[in-house]
């Protein structure tokens, strides 16, 4: 009983002895910290995915004290972050249009045709070491390996028919998908924006017509249809500039192969009302 | 003297303890990227080792012995060292958040860093009423961790220039380059015989 006795009075006389010296020290260390970091901090979403450009949340809060970042650099928090830290700062935000990720081909492997079938482990770098840079014929368009999906931490990507696609919801446009992807296929657009070009290809009409049942064969119809010349078509590639848009469809439409998309890869024939203008 | 230098020799570079006894391998990948937090990092493990040995030979031999409850010693090692490295936490943060931040959470970590309680525990058991050679074996174990972070983190810092083939980037080349370094300092085995 008494061995028990003095143990614990031995651990516990130390622990105290600690616990006092600690005190001392952290009084006499003790680093003034301006108080609006944490309130910042705490404003943000704190889920450190690093979509603004820095490490994690609390890194992010401080570049945004020292003026090095923009109170509405959080992709994630979108507007109500931005406010509510504008509020802190006590400094006025600017509106910001809401992005997602989104990816350029609609090949599925429903629609496109391969050169071989692909074994390896599912990784779309790996992939691309092999013979044509995947086993995909299109060499421009998505392999399916997974690497954005496995690089997205919202679970917003889903691999559908051999390919990735975005939802449009959960994505919070960090932005890491698009470093993941070794063909760079994902590019941020305004998630207003309902109208997409599905495609990435600059290949001639003739090589994406033997190849693809939906990639844009450059026939430069939509750009003719637009009548706000927000679709153009640059190395034989349709390219939509979202400035000028006005999501009136009429290129959806036109568009001889579907590779030009509404929002949620949802195809011409499912009829949605369009959203009016978008900011 | 001849045993404080063969001590301290043996500890440094025959049983380095990261790159012989393959401890404290987390701080060694994790802050060796650049060599200023690399020696940063070796400072602090030694700077806590030395002190960390000292505090826990006057409790094992002035505390623990006489009062026969000596089988509390790996748990007062771990107070004590936990003190200390919250201590050192606080005084960096104080007087160089430049450090304190390039070594983030490897400076918390050194409280259940491997080559102190290691190293302690081994005094312990070998230099038990010997304090010289217990302090000079704890800062031969921090020195000997300094001079492999410090190796590693000049590795690398070459290796950032050079054209890694893809599935080595990062980690898996500084693992082979730390085990390159480990056959290197087998080479010192046998230099001293006790």
């Amino acid at each position: 009983m008494s061995m028990i006795g003095v143990s614990a009075a031995v651990l516990g006389g130390m622990g105290l002895a600690f616990g006092v010296v600690l005190g001392y020290a952290a009084k006499k260390f003790h680093v003034e910290q301006d108080p609006r970091l944490g309130a910042i901090t705490e404003a943000l979403p704190n889920a450190n995915c690093g979509g603004c450009g820095y490490p994690g949340c609390s890194n992010f809060a401080q570049a945004i004290l020292d003026g090095a970042a923009p109170p509405e650099g959080c992709p994630l928090g979108g507007m109500e972050v931005a406010a509510a830290i504008g509020t802190i700062l006590g400094v006025e935000v600017k509106k910001t249009v809401r992005k997602v990720a989104f990816i350029r081909c609609a090949g599925g492997q429903s629609k496109s045709t391969f050169l071989y079938d692909y074994s390896g482990m599912n990784n779309c770098t790996a992939a691309m070491q092999l013979v044509a840079g995947g086993a995909k014929e299109c060499a421009f368009g998505c392999l399916g390996g997974g690497s954005c999906f496995v690089a997205c931490e919202f679970g917003a990507i889903i691999m559908e028919d051999g390919i990735a696609k975005v939802d449009n919801e959960k994505c919070v446009a960090c932005g890491k998908c698009v470093s993941a992807c070794p063909k760079n296929l994902i590019k941020m657009v305004p998630h207003d924006s309902n109208v997409r070009v599905a495609c990435n290809s600059n290949d001639n009409g003739k090589t994406v017509r033997g190849c693809c049942k939906v990639g844009c064969i450059a026939c430069r119809m939509c750009q003719k249809t637009c009548e706000f010349a927000a679709i153009n078509v640059f190395d034989l590639l349709a390219e939509v500039d979202y400035e000028k848009c006005t999501d009136c469809g009429a290129c959806v439409a036109k568009c001889p192969p579907k590779s030009i998309i509404r929002r949620n890869n949802e195809e011409e024939t499912a009829e949605k009302p369009l959203e009016t203008v978008a900011s | 003297m001849t045993m404080v230098f063969l001590v301290f020799m043996s500890t440094v570079f025959v049983n380095n303890f990261v790159l012989a006894q393959f401890l404290g391998l987390c701080p060694f990948f994790g802050v060796s990227r650049k060599v200023e937090t690399g020696l940063g990092m070796g400072a602090a493990v030694t700077f806590v080792l030395v002190l960390a040995a000292a505090a826990c030979f006057v409790a094992l031999n002035f505390i623990l012995v006489p009062l026969d409850i000596v089988f509390l010693a790996n748990i007062v090692f771990i107070l004590i060292i936990a003190a200390i490295v919250q201590v050192v936490e606080l005084y960096l943060k104080k007087s160089s958040p430049t450090l304190y931040r390039s070594l983030g959470i490897y400076l918390p970590l050194i409280t259940t860093n491997c080559i102190v309680i290691g190293a302690i525990i081994i005094n312990a058991e070998r230099f038990t009423d010997n304090f010289v050679l217990s302090i000079v074996h704890a800062a031969g174990a921090g020195l000997g961790f300094t001079l492999a972070i410090v190796l590693l983190a000049s590795i690398r810092e070459k290796i950032e220039y050079c054209n890694v083939p893809a599935p080595f980037k990062g980690f898996p080349i500084a693992l082979v380059s730390a085990g390159l370094m480990a056959i290197a300092f087998m080479g010192f085995s046998g230099l001293i015989s006790l």
